[in-house]
């Protein structure tokens, strides 16, 4: 069986691991990293959505052996040294954008690099269409959509869509 | 998912290789198709050849034509200030494929070497009369499509590239189903030096094809009114859950008469 090592939440990681294995089972089930959710099997609902090298990924759709070597950001990787809430999650906080939460990880992680790849702001469209990777079956998604608005300029440092400008 | 030995090669000639050693060996490109199906354990391979350390991503654009490697992800296609300046129809398709995730890591090469019949690719590629480069030879697009999941590689072929003459107007409308993001019907239109070409995706029974009637059409008046009273088979057409064959027969005159404002705004 193949080995593999990889960062994982800024600590190294190192497993002997079956070539099945999913990354979203490596994570949940070897590392116990299960704020990580699976919700479908079908790649649509995006609850799996973790950070791979900076680019958001669906765990359950790419092979535990094809992250090693990657840096590997997962919900739990988030919050400050000092306890403080990304300022993504103490956005969907403060607007009451989840309600069961099971979506609620993934969301975060693809929220986060929507914002992280769009310096020059971002549309009320551009934020729907941006997280259509990602299903929400309670929210109706309005609040996530005010949620994720609201983080761009706590992470840009810079009031929102004033750079597009 | 059944399990599989793991293999990362780091050469096209070693990757063929492995592939020609073992008959039920399979190639991992993206995986956004092919992960979900050995879930699904709907295919069963001894050996996985993962593509990634190939070498075969980047876009390299030429006189007249966009060279990009087999490995280029949706979302390098649709980011590519190249391909948004000289064929921009082509970034708009990548940019709608799936979602931002499955673009990060879905491929161009894995698409086109699956040969979905809803894929979006097979028809920019099509109607562009593009070239499938592989690790053995050059292929036209009328040649490597040869119906819904099939295509002319051998088992142990791998598509390199694929380099699209850029055409002088194009543009692709896709009615997309909303649950799957894939095509229900998707019209690409290309306006060649030769003429112009027009490919339909997710709506034949076949996968890809080339609308005769409607290139012959636009051939005399490129405008969405040369399109009228042009009818599309229905016997031809693809009928499930998602839409009959009549509804999609309809649809495609519907969308080629959108790809064609678009192409001319």
């Amino acid at each position: 069986m193949p080995q593999i090592s990889l960062t994982v939440n800024q600590k190294p990681a190192t497993a002997v691991v079956e070539s099945r294995t999913l990354l979203v089972e490596f994570l949940r089930t070897s590392l116990g990293l299960t704020g990580t959710n699976i919700g479908c099997d079908t790649s649509q609902c995006g609850a799996c959505v973790v950070s791979i090298d900076g680019k958001s990924v669906k765990s359950c759709t790419m092979l535990a052996v094809q992250a090693d070597g990657a840096h590997v950001t997962t919900i739990e990787g988030l919050i400050g040294a000092d306890g403080a809430l990304h300022p993504m999650q103490a956005m969907f906080r403060e607007h009451h954008a989840l309600q069961c939460g099971f979506c609620t990880p993934g969301m975060i992680m693809s929220a986060i690099d929507l914002v992280e790849t769009h310096p020059e702001g971002l549309t009320e469209d551009q934020i729907r269409h941006g997280l259509e990777g990602n299903i929400c079956r309670c929210t109706g998604y309005h609040n996530i959509v005010r949620a994720v608005a609201a983080a761009w300029p706590l992470m840009h440092k810079q009031p929102i869509n004033q750079a597009a400008e | 998912m059944y399990d599989f030995q793991y293999q990362k090669p780091t050469t096209i000639e070693a990757a063929v290789a492995a592939l020609a050693a073992e008959g039920d060996a399979k190639a991992l490109a993206g995986g956004m198709t092919f992960i979900p199906v050995l879930k699904q354990r709907l295919n069963q391979p001894s050996t996985i050849i993962d593509l990634t350390d190939l070498g075969l991503s980047g876009i390299a654009l030429e006189a007249g034509k966009i060279s990009i490697g087999a490995m280029t992800t949706h979302g390098a296609i649709a980011g590519s200030a190249d391909v948004k300046k000289s064929f921009p129809a082509l970034a708009y398709l990548a940019g709608n494929i799936g979602d931002r995730q499955v673009r990060y890591r879905g491929t161009i090469g894995g698409s086109l070497a699956n040969n979905d019949p809803s894929a979006c690719y097979p028809s920019a590629v099509l109607a562009t009369g593009a070239t499938i480069v592989t690790s053995q030879r050059r292929l036209s697009a009328d040649d490597f499509f040869q119906g819904m999941f099939t295509t002319a590689l051998d088992p142990a072929e791998l598509i390199t590239a694929v380099e699209f003459p850029v055409p002088e107007r194009a543009a692709y409308a896709k009615f997309a189903n909303p649950a799957s993001r894939y095509a229900m019907v998707g019209v690409f239109v290309a306006k060649m030096p030769g003429g112009v070409r027009v490919a339909i995706t997710g709506a034949g029974q076949n996968g890809v094809f080339r609308h005769r009637a409607m290139e012959a059409a636009l051939d005399k008046a490129f405008a969405p009114a040369a399109l009228d009273g042009i009818e599309t088979p229905v016997d031809l057409m693809n009928a499930d859950i998602h839409g009959s064959a009549a509804y999609r027969a309809h649809l495609v005159g519907v969308m080629a008469k959108r790809a064609l404002e678009s192409a001319l705004a």
